[in-house]
């Protein structure tokens, strides 16, 4: 229905003011300068002129591009007499425990400092800088002492969080009853059901050819209009290999423009300048996950280009206004020693955690220049991976994607989850690893970007959720026949061999409804 | 437009439940709560907060000539989609005169009757609840005596070396305008800077 809150001139106003000043903006301005020599143009008609003009050279398919770009980052409308924490999250238990985390991350963070005698963050002296810059390209084969230093919080902790939900205004009680739900998280979030998800995603049915399993060699359409929405409705039937990199940018709309060249070489001025605590972390991170992994611990030197230049890009602090997450801050003096500011740390307010670099990996075999790279991890970061790791009652949330993922299992397979449950390995305790990860570093790569190909084309991760219910249903034979977590997690260990787009049909289109 | 809610009393909600409510152990699936006016209101809008209540009606007591009666304004109006979830459950809402199916006048009291049929909650509510009148459009504003009193000052003045009042005002304007138009122009784009004249020297974080 609509009311007076959902006007969209408010929408328009807001999504105007943040396109002022861009890159884009100032083209355009010039664009129509330029085009007054020509002779098409005439006085009388001027501005309809111009503005043919610009339809028929692209630009005006550049501006849709960015606008539609702008309302996928928009914060969701709220009432103009709600609080600006509650169009963050709504629900206030909620936002209770996401802070409590937070503190518990914070003093985490801050007994690693004080124990380890390292600050925060520090000026790296010149001659530092120097090396720093010298061996930019090749941070790989440094070697430093990282035994001291340990993960902030690994995903396990964080299930402990969330299985710790609950709503005071909910009767839970611990028996299994009627209506009690038979998984980990006990909160009653909207989660569609198969007949539902069938609905939603109709592109990925039998009767629709898909990527990954019908290929073709024929170049789309879609590329030579350079259309964002019509890239994303593509996508949902996943992209060709050799044009995927060039099909997410224009998707996500993140071009290598000066501008944004200009942005990484600032980022990376930056790193040379102060050394940061949390560098450690993203270092014993890559160490630990990425550069152990198979398929890529070749691009360790571009996990470090790309992660330390995110951990100084204050733009990012931007998705904080849809995130129920809240950066951590922290007080400097100013030079005289007089006044006390008030500054985010990291200066992108995102605190790493272990297998945070696995988000990034899979990118490195779509984009070889750095800053490019850079820009798509960017773009995805704020626009989905920023849910994995914080509590919200968002339907792409991690709470939601949980929660779909046990019902699915107990409404289709519930057998299977009876079992499970009785011999103590709940499913969750295993799939948990996958969602948080949005099954980086699980799946071989070809299948994970098939994958990625549809959370961008859906512009949703609830088909994450839907595949690891779909990767018990295809093991539940095996799965029947275990007598403990420790096997259960054995029959479930290895997923390189598994192919997405096949699971996925089969669950959504031949399970019984 | 700021308009500034009125004054009412909002009684406490009662539960309507079959039974003895003491010793009934089911909950209640519907409350009804009274707001009760200073005095007759053409209401704009009913602004809320709500916590669990899946559907709500509308009734108001009007006063028409001398007599007074009830009417349905909005019946049923839908604030959680699926009474099961927690979608809706804590949102903001208001609802406009233009919603309602009898137009709100003369109002002396609000009945808000709350429904939430699911089992899964133990208490439901509206909170925050706020009723503001209709704006007057032809609301004459005094214009005060003395204002229409002012003549412009005409005696000359003494400049003693001082540059020319209108020369010096007219570059003000000018200086002015442009102001306007760079505050006109101001763009959402951020300079990036994380740091404090280039210190960065981040100790430990703070707790808020």
């Amino acid at each position: 229905m609509m009311d007076e809150g959902s006007d969209p001139s408010v929408t328009i106003a807001q999504v105007v003011q943040r396109l002022k000043g861009t890159h884009l903006h100032s083209q355009l301005e010039k664009q129509a300068k330029e085009c007054l020599h020509r002779p098409e143009i005439k006085l009388e008609s001027l501005k309809d002129d111009v503005r043919r003009w610009l339809k028929a050279s692209g630009w005006e398919r550049k501006l849709q591009n960015a606008v539609y770009r702008e309302l996928h980052i928009l914060p969701p409308h709220g009432h103009p007499r709600a609080p600006p924490e509650h169009t963050k999250e709504p629900l206030a238990y909620m936002r209770k425990a996401q802070a409590g985390w937070e503190k518990r991350i914070m003093k985490s963070l801050n007994s690693m400092c004080t124990e380890l005698g390292i600050p925060l963050s520090r000026k790296r002296p010149v001659p530092e800088q120097k090396e720093l810059t010298k061996k930019w390209n090749e941070m790989g084969t440094d070697e430093p002492d990282l035994s001291k230093f340990r993960p902030v919080y690994a995903p396990k902790d964080f299930l402990e969080v969330l299985i710790g939900l609950r709503n005071p205004n909910n009767d839970r009680s611990e028996e299994v009853t009627v209506r009690s739900h038979w998984g980990l998280i006990q909160v009653s979030l909207n989660v569609c059901d198969v007949s539902q998800l069938r609905e939603t995603y109709p592109e990925l049915s039998f009767t629709y050819g898909q990527l990954g399993i019908d290929d073709h060699t024929h170049v789309p359409p879609v590329v030579s209009a350079q259309d964002s929405a019509a890239a994303q409705q593509y996508s949902r039937q996943g992209c060709p290999t050799g044009l995927r990199a060039q099909l997410w940018t224009l998707i996500l709309n993140s071009y290598s423009d000066p501008e944004d060249l200009t942005h990484y070489e600032q980022l990376k001025a930056r790193v040379i300048q102060h050394d940061l605590l949390v560098d450690n972390l993203i270092y014993k991170d890559v160490k630990l996950t990425a550069s152990n992994d198979d398929y890529y611990f070749v691009f360790e030197d571009y996990l470090y280009q790309v992660l330390l230049c995110f951990s100084r890009d204050t733009s990012v602090l931007e998705h904080f206004n849809y995130d129920s997450a809240t950066p951590p801050k922290s007080s400097i003096h100013s030079k005289s020693g007089s006044e006390q500011f008030s500054v985010v740390y990291p200066p992108n307010g995102v605190i790493p955690f272990h297998g945070f670099s696995m988000y990034v990996a899979p990118l490195c075999f779509l984009y070889n220049e750095p800053s490019k790279l850079y820009s798509v991890f960017k773009e995805m970061y704020i626009r989905y991976f920023f849910r994995l790791h914080s509590i919200s009652s968002h339907p792409s949330g991690l709470v939601s994607l949980c929660l779909r993922f046990e019902r699915l299992l107990q409404t289709h397979l519930p057998q299977l989850f009876y079992h499970l449950r009785e011999i103590g390995a709940q499913p969750l305790r295993i799939a948990f690893k996958w969602i948080v990860r949005a099954f980086s570093g699980y799946l071989s790569t070809d299948q994970l970007l098939l994958l990625w190909d549809r959370i961008l084309g859906y512009d949703s991760l609830e088909i994450v959720a839907v595949l690891a219910a779909a990767v018990f249903a295809f093991r539940a034979e095996n799965l029947m026949e275990v007598t403990s977590l420790a096997s259960a997690e054995a029959v479930l260990a290895d997923l390189s061999t598994l192919k997405v787009m096949p699971l996925l049909q089969i669950f959504l289109f031949a399970t019984a409804v | 437009m700021s308009v500034e809610p009125v004054s009412c009393t909002i009684k406490t909600p009662v539960a309507l439940q079959i039974g003895d409510t003491v010793s009934d152990l089911s909950r209640p699936g519907v409350y009804i709560t009274d707001i009760t006016l200073a005095e007759p209101v053409n209401i704009q809008e009913i602004s809320f907060k709500n916590y669990y209540t899946a559907y709500l009606t509308v009734r108001v007591q009007q006063r028409e000539d001398g007599s007074v009666k009830w009417v349905t304004c909005l019946r049923n109006h839908c604030l959680m989609a699926n009474p099961h979830a927690e979608a809706g459950s804590h949102d903001y809402f208001s609802i406009y005169r233009q919603q309602m199916s009898a137009k709100p006048d003369n109002v002396m009291t609000v009945r808000l009757i709350l429904r939430q049929p699911s089992s899964e909650w133990l208490n439901f509510n509206i909170e925050e609840i706020n009723i503001y009148p209709c704006v007057k459009e032809d609301t004459e504003w005094d214009v005060p005596a003395w204002l229409s009193t002012l003549t412009p000052v005409e005696t000359s003045l003494d400049l003693n070396g001082l540059p020319d009042p209108e020369t010096v005002s007219s570059s003000i304007q000018q200086m002015w305008a442009l102001t306007e138009i760079m505050q006109a122009s101001q763009n959402a784009a951020s300079i990036g800077r994380f740091d404090v004249d280039g210190s960065y020297d981040v100790k430990l974080l703070s707790f808020t």
